[in-house]
C-alpha cells in the first residue's frame, strides 16, 4: 500500500528555505494519488518544488522508479527539465503570450520534438481533456476551469513518470470547483505513475487522494488512508479541517479525563494512558434543561460564546468543561432562543466519542 | 468644531464625470497647476520657433546647399546598426546583471551604466584613448589588422553604441527583475533547457519592455553628438551625422540648420509613433 518498491517515488530528505527544514520521508507507488494536507507555510510547496528539481535537498535522497533524482549525499542531481516530471501549479501559470495549442505543445518541442509532431502530440491531448475547441484561444480567455485543465493538459503532454500538483483547485471559485474535481478525479484516475497533489482544503484532500500525508510546520504528523485520517485526526489542525471536535486525555478503562477540562464515559476497550478523543459536531446534543443522566451518556453545561451559519446549520460555540462545537439546525437555535451567553446543556452518548491512541492515526510513520 | 469652506457648485457635467471615474475632485491644485504649466512652455516653447521661423517657402533650397541626405542616411544606419549591437550585446549582459550574483557585481552594473550621467564628449575621449591608433586596443588592431578607427563610420557606430547601450540594459535589466520567474520554472519543468527558457520564455515575456528599451536606445543613438563628433569626427558623407550637419550649418546658415532640424524631428517623430504603435501598445498579444 504505501509503495517502497523501486516503481513509485520515495521522498528521504531535508529541504531547506532559510530558516524553514522541511524533513520529511513519504512514498508514493504507480497511479496512486498521494494527497499533502497542510496549512499555509508547512512545507508543501517546499516539498513538491523540492520533487520537481526546483530546490535541491539539503540532505537525504530522492528517488523516482528506483532512479536517483536527488541525492545529497553523493551530490547526484538531475535538473529540473530533465526530470520526467509535470507540474501544475497553483496559478497554472500558463504563458500568457502563447495560444492554448502552442501552451500545450510548450514541452513535447522543448524535450525536442519537431514542431509538427509537437502539434500532433498537443492535439491528442487537447482532445482528451475536451479542450479541442480552445485551441487558439489565449490565457487570458479562459475561465478558471478551462485554464486548470489546459494546465494538466500541458504537463501531462510531456508524457511525465510523475505528476505533480500544487492546489490545483484554489484558484476556482466554490461554483464550477465541484465540477473540475470530479473531472480532475477522473483524469488522475488515468494516469499510470504516482502523482503528489498539495492541498489545503480538506474535501479536496478526501475525495481526489487515495492515501494522506498532513505537514504541519516541515513535518509529517499523520499518514493515513482519507477516511483514517477524516475519522482519527492527530492534531488539533487536522480534527478543525475535518470538522470533529478533538480532545486529548489520559483513559482508564470505561473512563477519559481530559487536559481541557471534564472527563468522558468511553466504551470499554481496556484503553489506559494517553489518548485522543473525536467526536462529530452534529453528535452532540443541545439542550436548555439538564437532560436525564444516564451512564451510557456524558452530560456537562456549558456557555455558548458564539454562533457561524454554515450552510443549511448553525454552529455553536460553546465554553464549558470541555469546550465543544456543536452544529444544530437553524429552528433549533430559534426553539431554544440561543444567543450568545446563553446557558445549555450538552449531552453525548459514549458509543459517539471515537477514542484512540495519539499514534493511532499514523501508518507507515518513520 | 469644523472649519470649512463654503459648499461648491458642482455642474451636472462635472457631476457625470466624478461618478463615471468615482472619486473626489479632480480639480488641480494651484500650486501644483502653474510650475506645470512652466513646464509645458519651458518644453514646446523651442519647439515651436523652430517650427515658426522654419524656412517654409523654400525648404528646398535651405537644404540644397547642405549634405542633408548624405547625414541623414548616415544618421539612420548607423543609429540602427547600434541598437542591433545593443540588442546583440546588451541584452545577454542586462540577464547577467539581473539574474547571476557574483563578487563586484554593483561595481559592474554601476560601471557598465556609466555613459548615462558620463558627458558624452568625455565618452568620446575615453574611446579615443582606448581604439586611436596609440590607443590602448587601437594600437595592436593597427599593427595586426592594419585597421584604424576612429574617423570612419565605425567609429559612428562604436561612439553611439557606448553612449546608448546603457539605456537598453538599464530598461531591459529592470523588465528582468520585476518579470514572473514563475514562468521560467514553469518552463523548466516541462523539459526546457536554459538557453530555451530565455529564448522561448523570457524574452516573449519583457517583449514589451525590450522594444521600449529599443527604441529608448535608438532614438539615442540618432542624436547621439559629442562623442561622435569627439571619437569619429565631421567627415561628409564618412562621419557627418545629422546633428554634427545641423551643428556646422547654424554657423553658416541658419536656414538650412533649421530645416535640417525639422526633417531630423520629423524622422524621428514617425520612426517613434510607428515603432509604438507596432512595440509598445498594451500587453503583447
Amino acid at each position: 500500500m504505501t509503495g517502497r518498491g523501486s516503481d513509485g517515488l520515495v521522498v528521504d530528505a531535508e529541504v531547506r528555505r532559510g530558516e524553514f527544514i522541511l524533513a520529511v520521508g513519504l512514498a508514493a507507488a504507480s497511479s496512486q494519488v498521494v494527497g499533502v494536507l497542510g496549512p499555509n507555510g508547512s512545507g508543501k510547496s517546499t516539498l513538491l518544488s523540492a520533487v520537481a528539481g526546483l530546490t535541491p535537498v539539503a540532505a537525504g535522497r530522492i528517488t523516482l522508479a528506483g532512479e536517483i533524482l536527488d541525492d545529497a549525499n553523493t551530490g547526484t542531481f538531475v535538473e529540473a527539465s530533465e526530470r520526467p516530471v509535470g507540474f501544475v501549479f497553483q496559478n497554472y501559470r500558463l504563458f500568457p503570450y502563447l495560444t492554448v495549442a502552442e501552451n500545450v505543445a510548450f514541452s513535447p518541442r522543448a524535450r525536442g520534438r519537431g514542431r509538427q509532431a509537437a502539434r500532433v502530440a498537443a492535439d491528442y491531448w487537447l482532445d482528451r481533456l475536451g479542450l479541442a475547441g480552445l485551441a487558439g484561444r489565449k490565457p487570458d480567455q479562459l475561465s478558471g476551469g478551462q485554464a486548470q485543465r489546459v494546465a494538466l493538459a500541458r504537463a501531462l503532454a510531456g508524457q511525465p513518470a510523475l505528476l505533480l500538483l500544487d492546489e490545483p483547485l484554489s484558484a476556482l471559485d466554490a461554483g464550477t470547483r465541484l465540477d473540475v474535481q470530479a473531472e480532475l478525479k477522473r483524469h488522475l484516475a488515468d494516469f499510470t505513475g504516482p502523482c503528489l497533489l498539495v492541498t489545503h482544503d480538506p474535501l479536496e484532500a478526501l475525495v481526489l487522494t487515495d492515501r494522506l500525508v498532513v505537514l504541519e510546520g516541515g513535518r509529517i504528523i499523520q499518514e493515513g488512508s482519507p477516511a483514517q485520517v477524516a475519522r482519527q485526526p492527530a492534531t488539533d489542525y487536522v480534527a478543525k479541517l475535518v470538522g470533529l471536535n478533538l480532545y486529548h486525555g489520559r483513559a482508564d478503562g470505561s473512563h477519559v479525563t481530559l487536559t481541557a477540562g471534564g472527563s468522558f464515559v468511553i466504551p470499554d476497550q481496556g484503553q489506559h494512558g494517553e489518548v485522543l478523543a473525536a467526536v462529530r459536531p452534529s453528535a452532540i446534543v443541545v439542550s436548555t434543561k439538564r437532560p436525564d443522566s444516564s451512564s451510557a451518556r456524558n452530560t456537562w453545561p456549558a456557555k455558548v460564546t458564539g454562533l457561524t451559519l454554515l450552510a443549511d446549520r448553525v454552529r455553536l460555540d460553546l465554553d464549558g468543561q470541555p469546550p465543544a462545537l456543536v452544529d444544530v439546525t437553524p429552528a433549533a437555535v430559534a426553539e431554544l432562543s440561543l444567543s450568545p451567553g446563553s446557558q445549555v446543556w450538552l449531552s453525548v452518548k459514549a458509543t459517539e466519542l471515537e477514542v484512540y491512541a495519539p499514534s493511532g492515526g499514523r501508518q507507515d510513520q518513520r | 468644531m469644523v472649519t470649512r469652506t463654503a459648499p461648491s457648485r458642482l455642474t451636472a457635467q462635472e457631476r457625470a464625470r466624478r461618478a463615471a471615474r468615482g472619486g473626489a475632485s479632480r480639480s488641480v491644485p494651484a500650486p501644483l497647476l502653474a510650475p506645470a504649466l512652466i513646464a509645458v512652455a519651458f518644453l514646446l516653447l523651442p519647439l515651436a520657433g523652430l517650427l515658426i521661423r522654419a524656412p517654409w517657402g523654400h525648404m528646398a533650397a535651405a537644404l540644397s546647399g547642405t549634405d542633408a541626405t548624405q547625414a541623414l542616411i548616415l544618421s539612420l544606419w548607423t543609429a540602427s546598426v547600434s541598437t542591433g549591437v545593443s540588442l546583440v550585446i546588451g541584452v545577454p549582459l542586462a540577464w547577467v546583471l539581473a539574474r547571476t550574483t557574483f563578487p563586484g557585481q554593483r561595481l559592474l552594473r554601476a560601471l557598465v551604466t556609466l555613459p548615462l550621467v558620463l558627458p558624452p564628449v568625455v565618452g568620446g575621449v575615453a574611446l579615443l584613448l582606448a581604439f586611436s591608433r596609440v590607443g590602448l586596443v587601437g594600437r595592436y588592431l593597427d599593427e595586426w589588422f592594419g585597421l584604424t578607427i576612429p574617423f570612419t563610420p565605425l567609429a559612428v557606430i562604436m561612439a553611439e553604441t557606448f553612449v546608448a547601450m546603457p539605456f537598453l540594459i538599464i530598461t531591459v535589466e529592470g523588465a528582468l527583475r520585476s518579470a514572473d520567474q514563475g514562468y521560467e520554472e514553469a518552463a523548466a519543468t516541462l523539459g526546457a533547457k536554459r538557453m530555451t527558457v530565455f529564448r522561448r520564455v523570457t524574452v516573449p515575456l519583457i517583449a514589451p519592455s525590450l522594444g521600449a528599451g529599443a527604441v529608448l536606445c535608438w532614438a539615442r543613438a540618432l542624436g547621439e553628438f559629442g562623442a561622435t563628433i569627439t571619437f569619429a569626427g565631421s567627415f561628409p558623407g564618412q562621419t557627418e551625422t545629422m546633428p554634427i550637419a545641423v551643428y556646422y550649418a547654424l554657423e553658416t546658415d541658419p536656414n538650412a540648420a533649421i530645416a535640417l532640424s525639422l526633417v531630423l524631428l520629423l524622422v524621428s517623430v514617425v520612426v517613434l509613433v510607428s515603432l509604438r504603435d507596432h512595440w509598445l501598445r498594451g500587453p503583447v498579444s
